[in-house]
Order: C-alpha cells, then sequence, then structure tokens
C-alpha cells in the first residue's frame, strides 16, 4: 500500500466532498428532528478543549507520588481515578497496567480503534491506522523503532489488544532524577504516546 | 466477519507515522460527523456493537481508502438508512423530504457534559464463570458471517486465563440485534511463539479481551 492511502493524508477532493457530504447528512438529521446542531458544537468543543492526555498524565503522576494510590489505581483503574476527582464521573472498566524493568506494555485495538478516551482524549490517526493494527500484536520491537524508542535488552513486551468495553492505560516507569518533583511537575513529564506504550516519560532534562 | 476490519498480524502496511502536534481534528467535518455519532448513539437506537458492525460492512476497498471519520460519516448514512429514519433520497437532496420518527430521547446541549462518560457494560451473570485465573484455554476457531470481537490471529490458540472481567454485554449478539446475552468476561495471554511461530520475538506476549463462548479449556 502506497502513502497516499494512509488515513492521515487527507486529500483535497476528500476534503470538499465530505465537506459538502456532512453539511448534508447533518440537515437531514436536524430537519427530522434528531439532533440539535447546539448540542453538535458543544461535543467538538469539549473534545477540542477539555478532553485529553493531560487528565491521563495527572493519574501517572499521582501514582508516581501516592503508593496507596497506585495500588488502587492498579487494583481498580474506574474507581481509583473517580475517587481522584478530576473528572465528574469515570466511566467502567477502566484498567492500569504498570511498566516494570522486566515488562513494557503496549495497548492497540486490532478491531477497531478502542481507546481510554476519558484519561487520554480522542485517539491520534496513527492508532486508529492500518500499520499500527497490524504490527502492534507481532512486531512490536519494529513499532517501537518507528517512534524512535529502544528498549534495554531483556525488556519482555506485553501487549494488550482491546477487544472488548475494557479500556487500558499504560502506567509509564518514573524516570530517575526525579526525587521530590511535585505531581505538577511530574504529570509534565508524562506524554500520551507513554501512557499507549509506544513511548516512555520524558527525562527530567526534556522537560 | 472475517472482514479487512480484522487487522492484527497483517504485513504491507508499512511504518507507523506519528504526526507531531497532531490536532485534534483535521477539519471542521471531522468534528461534526464525530458529534454526529455521539448524538445519534445518545438517542438509544443502536447499540455500540451494531456501530462497529456498521464499520466492518463497508467495502473492503473503501475501508481502506477513507480516512477513519470517512469511515464514521458513510457508516451513519447507512444506518441511518438501514434503520428507516432517513431516505437515500433525502441525503440526495440535502433536506428531509418527510417527517422525522419519532426517537426515544434527543441530545440537547445542556446534556452533553453528562453523556461523555462511557456507560457500563456489566450485566448480571446467569450462571457463575467457567474458567478461573490460572486456566490454559483454547480459543474457538469460529469464523462468524457477522460481528465478532475475537480476532483472526487468536482462533484456535492456547493461552492462559489472566484474570477475569465480569459480566459484559456479548457483543456478538448485540452487534446484530440479539440482546445483551451476557457472557462472561476473561483476559486470555498467549505466548508470541502460539500466535506467530517459531519466528516470533521470544519476549512478546499478547492478550486479548476474551468472551467465554470463546473460549474452550485446553
Amino acid at each position: 500500500m502506497t502513502h497516499e492511502h494512509d488515513d492521515h493524508h487527507e486529500h483535497a477532493s476528500e476534503l470538499s466532498e465530505m465537506q459538502l457530504r456532512v453539511r448534508a447528512l447533518e440537515t437531514v438529521l436536524a430537519e427530522k428532528g434528531y439532533i440539535d446542531p447546539k448540542a453538535l458544537d458543544v461535543i467538538v468543543e469539549t473534545y477540542e478543549t477539555k478532553v485529553g492526555p493531560h487528565t491521563g498524565a495527572r493519574v501517572v503522576a499521582k501514582a508516581w507520588s501516592d503508593p496507596a494510590f497506585k495500588r488502587a489505581l492498579l487494583e481498580d483503574g474506574s474507581k481509583a481515578v473517580a475517587a481522584f476527582g478530576l473528572m465528574n464521573r469515570v466511566g467502567d472498566h477502566l484498567i492500569a497496567v504498570e511498566n516494570t524493568p522486566q515488562t513494557h506494555n503496549m495497548i492497540v485495538c486490532t478491531l477497531c480503534s478502542c481507546y481510554p478516551w476519558e484519561v487520554l482524549g480522542l485517539p491520534p490517526v496513527w492508532y486508529k491506522s492500518a500499520p499500527y493494527r497490524s504490527r502492534a500484536v507481532n512486531d512490536p520491537r519494529g513499532v517501537l523503532a518507528d517512534f524512535g524508542v529502544t528498549l534495554p535488552a531483556g525488556t519482555n513486551i506485553r501487549v494488550w489488544d482491546s477487544t472488548a468495553e475494557t479500556r487500558f492505560i499504560v502506567l509509564p516507569m518514573r524516570p530517575a532524577g526525579t526525587e521530590g518533583w511535585s505531581e505538577e511537575k511530574l504529570a509534565g513529564l508524562v506524554t500520551r504516546d507513554s501512557m499507549i506504550g509506544t513511548g516512555l516519560a520524558k527525562n527530567p532534562k526534556e522537560a | 466477519m472475517d472482514g479487512i476490519h480484522d487487522m492484527g498480524g497483517m504485513h504491507g502496511f508499512g511504518k507507523v507515522e506519528p504526526e507531531p502536534n497532531e490536532p485534534v481534528f483535521h477539519a471542521p467535518w471531522e468534528g461534526r460527523t464525530l458529534a454526529l455519532n455521539r448524538a445519534l448513539g445518545y438517542t438509544g437506537i443502536w447499540t455500540i456493537d451494531q456501530t462497529r458492525y456498521g464499520i466492518e460492512r463497508l467495502p473492503p476497498d473503501v475501508y481502506l481508502s477513507s480516512s477513519y471519520y470517512r469511515k464514521w460519516e458513510i457508516r451513519l448514512e447507512n444506518l441511518m438508512v438501514e434503520f428507516g429514519l432517513i431516505g437515500a433520497d433525502e441525503l440526495k437532496a440535502g433536506h428531509a423530504l418527510r417527517p422525522g420518527k419519532p426517537l426515544k430521547r434527543k441530545l440537547m446541549p445542556a446534556d452533553v457534559p453528562n453523556t461523555l462518560t462511557r456507560g457500563s457494560y456489566s450485566r448480571p451473570a446467569s450462571a457463575p464463570a467457567r474458567f478461573k485465573a490460572g486456566d490454559r484455554v483454547r480459543t474457538k476457531n469460529i469464523h462468524p458471517q457477522t460481528h465478532t470481537r475475537l480476532p483472526r490471529y487468536a482462533r484456535g490458540k492456547v493461552g492462559m486465563v489472566e484474570a477475569l472481567r465480569g459480566c459484559h454485554v456479548y457483543p456478538d449478539t448485540a452487534a446484530i440485534g440479539q440482546g445483551d446475552n451476557p457472557q462472561w468476561l476473561y483476559t486470555v495471554l498467549f505466548d508470541g511463539r502460539e500466535l506467530w511461530g517459531e519466528s516470533s520475538d521470544p519476549s512478546l506476549k499478547v492478550s486479548i479481551e476474551a468472551f467465554e463462548p470463546y473460549i474452550e479449556p485446553a
């Protein structure tokens, strides 16, 4: 497959086709009384400005700082995140998986695009793309190389295929040299990709 | 169904290409498409599995050559027509030609914040779980023509039950309008070599979330 067919290379022709097509669909659905376009505005604004990986980063930073929270998070992700109070409500079935020097975790959805929206926002295009969905389960080290990440020799890789309504977030390893850092400062080291498992948390020097 | 969506382990799609500073939406119509899907989902006319099955039934060439939200848009048009809620003639006209049908509810702006939380898919169980953590199981070699969440690469493979995740809505029936049919859900762990043979990375383990009907004792 050539790159011109990749998900994230939007063609001008598709762009104008889709603008017209979506406008027609929205008009029909509004005129039929099925939707309120103002509600659509609120949804778009929410995903553009409110929901995102900053929430997951706060969860990870707290887990790094608070051993009791970390235990609770690994025991029941939904319950621990709800108790943290970053969001009004947290959906069920959130599972946090911990990276260790022995095991690196990576999350994928080979069948569609399942992703923990509430804590990470909407998934990036690459997460939903054929290259990632096809290769994560049989060549995760190759995928990591695409992200410029090499794991130390001897690290095992564990891939979680999100084939049901359970949702996964990776708890990356806390970088060395961050002793005594505040949760807020630590959250700045937690990248979206580190919570999917295609990256590592940033070094203090990169922050 | 053994469709193009079931991509785990396929070759030839090339490198993963992360986009630096990727925007949430690449064009306004993408945001509208996501919002339309959310707003229609709120009305309760279909299950999440019916919408996934709607994507899987796109012709493979359309699936592969369309961007993510283009697939969502076409799926939404198709489902609305399939459920008899709009006509193809109305899509073509770009306007309603007949009054809408009554729906259970309609998403209003003030309700949006409360609809962003995922619902629970847990359901009461009608029988005890058949397996427990540590059990060796084999996934079934099934090829249903309709929606399933057992990926092809993990069929007929021996793994270990790692965790019991509760009793959940069963996608295979929910996708075709045959009800929740709750089933126990397990995380089942496989060695890379069981899935990919001798050439597999020996340090690789892969898990799937497997509903009880997908597995049997090994």
